[in-house]
């Protein structure tokens, strides 16, 4: 059992400044920023909820937020099961499991504009070989030019950039499951696929859980990868919803409106955070079946 | 289980599949540039390393691995430093709002940078950093230092507590006893914790890319600088980009038994 002692906060403190230097402090000048018009750095006026309500107006937005959650749920649908598929066939042990784990993170470890810049050498129609090997198919694939295309390279990216992290948690949850479920189900003469579906699909279900989450939320800001490979385009094809606050911020400096959008932004982030702290806290004391 | 041959296979396929787009980018650096522009070769049939002595030998583009460097490791020093004492109080006691704490930490490890942008890009402007290393470091220990307190906590609550005691009763008072005994038990999980600092805050472009101009570019707002300039240098692009490969290609074999655990902070 743990004790309770007060006297941990003075083991916190240097975490708790540093952090309230980078995110607490930044946080209420959005706050702040949200609720006023910004007439020059000298005068400024309180608006209330104005900006809110514009946002919530903004047709752009609804556009980047629909773009943004069919993204995120295309994201979850391919890489849960694919995560899934390639776990269960990785090999238990020895140095093949180790050079297949390896292999396997390479994508994870690559900078995110990086990932972006090798997709974008791959899927070019004259020196890259997926685009040239779909247009010598027949296809007329081209990311720069056509939506569609714009969205699936994105999302083929995403899915090789981060379908490895789910193929790692699932590894780690089949790992866990003791030998003797499988003798038993050996006894018992269980098929593969009641294995899976009675052994090993409820004892990775917390993991899942967490890979679910994790996917979910880091799929929700992507930024660098479509901005490197096709910079929003074409059109708002691939605008999601953090270059859209990047370009009304940076590129046009709208403070109050992006203020007030990154609050509602950080809101809808904090929803989804409780929900995968609540299921990280269940792993992490193991009270969980 | 499955049958073996059928998921070897498979595994081979997905590993063969996801290598290809790694392979075709070290294949073009590897290349002069009419050959890349001219003909659609699976291997370089004109092997050249010009490409890299580019990179090497041009202050433009070596400054801006030094410049990611030095923040990288600025930033995996100072998270690690101030996470250390958080994850052993939070593996050992409890306090007065410990549960609240432990939960804002983490979302501030899922926040999108994007929103904190904005107030970064002011607050930085006001007190002076803009454009130093020490800028870029302290942004990325928002979602660092979470992260580093979750990796830590999770391997320091493996170690039973009756250590600590025993060392008590041996009259080690704490800072000694945290030194001497504890750090040197959990290495290995200070070592994983360090490569996640370094990762994260090397593969960062956002905050990176914004908080600098000329000074503390990094290697990464270099990179994007050329993807935007006419008359494209493929081949140095390339050469770039394998280049920051590198450094996580060689230290992943050490932490590859905790890679899960450090993905998911500390929780599987």
């Amino acid at each position: 059992m743990k004790t309770y002692n007060n006297r941990a906060w003075f083991l916190v403190l240097p975490v708790l400044l540093c952090v309230a230097f980078s995110a607490i402090l930044p946080l209420m000048t959005v706050v702040n920023y949200s609720v006023q018009d910004i007439l020059s750095p000298t005068q400024s006026v309180f608006v209330g909820t104005e900006w809110f309500k514009t946002v919530l107006r903004d047709a752009d937005l609804h556009g980047a937020l629909a773009r943004q959650l069919i993204f995120s749920l295309a994201v979850l649908a391919v890489q849960i099961p694919l995560g899934i598929l390639i776990a269960l066939c990785m090999p238990a042990s020895g140095w093949r499991a180790s050079l297949a784990l390896v292999l396997i993170s390479l994508p994870l470890l690559i900078p995110w504009n990086v990932v972006g810049t090798i997709w974008q050498i791959f899927g070019r129609g004259d020196i890259g070989l997926m685009g040239y090997t779909l247009n010598s198919l027949g296809m007329d694939y081209n990311y720069n030019g056509n939506s569609i295309d714009a969205w699936m390279t994105v999302l083929v990216m995403d899915i090789w950039h981060w379908t490895p992290l789910v193929v790692l948690l699932c590894y780690a949850g089949l790992r866990a499951i003791p030998d003797a479920y499988y003798q038993a189900a050996r006894i018992d003469g269980a098929s593969r696929f009641a294995v899976f579906r009675f052994i090993q699909l409820p004892k990775m279900r917390n993991v899942l859980m967490i890979a679910v989450l994790l996917r979910f939320m880091d799929s929700f800001m992507i930024y660098t990868e479509p901005f490197v490979l096709t910079g929003g385009g074409p059109g708002n094809a691939t605008t999601f919803l953090s270059q859209y606050l990047t370009q009304k911020a940076v590129g046009q400096f709208d403070l109050g409106p992006a203020s007030a959008f990154s609050l509602i932004y950080f809101l809808i982030i904090l929803l989804f955070c409780f929900v995968l702290y609540t299921w990280m806290q269940r792993v992490g004391t193991g009270d969980a079946k | 289980m499955m049958d073996k041959r059928i998921s070897t296979t498979l595994l081979v396929a997905f590993l063969l599949l996801s290598l290809l787009p790694i392979y075709w980018m070290l294949n073009m650096s590897l290349k002069t540039n009419e050959e890349i522009v001219g003909t659609l070769s699976l291997w370089p049939h004109h092997l050249t390393f010009a490409n890299y002595k580019t990179i090497f030998t041009d202050p433009s583009w070596y400054s801006g691995y030094i410049n990611s460097m030095i923040y990288v490791a600025m930033n995996m020093v100072m998270s690690v430093a101030v996470a250390l004492p958080a994850a052993y109080a939070f593996s050992r006691y409890n306090f007065l709002g410990d549960k609240h704490l432990f939960f804002w930490l983490l979302t501030n490890r899922m926040t999108p940078p994007a929103v904190f942008l904005l107030p970064f890009f002011q607050l930085y402007s006001t007190v002076g950093l803009m454009d130093t290393h020490l800028a870029v470091a302290l942004a990325h220990m928002v979602f660092n230092v979470p992260l580093a307190v979750w990796i830590l906590e999770g391997f320091m609550s493996g170690i039973p507590k009756e250590i600590d005691e025993t060392a008590y009763i041996d009259g080690y008072t704490f800072p000694r006893f945290f030194v001497k005994i504890f750090l040197p038990m959990i290495k290995s999980g200070i070592g994983v914790t360090a490569f996640f600092c370094f990762m994260f805050s090397w593969v960062e472009l956002l905050l990176a890319r914004t908080l600098t101009s000329v000074n503390a570019k990094p290697i990464a707002a270099t990179m994007t600088r050329t993807v935007s300039a006419a008359g494209m240098d493929w081949g140095v692009l390339a050469a770039a980009g394998v280049l920051t490969i590198v450094p996580g290609a060689l230290v992943i074999w050490f932490v590859r038994h905790y890679i899960a655990k450090g993905f998911a902070m500390g929780r599987v």
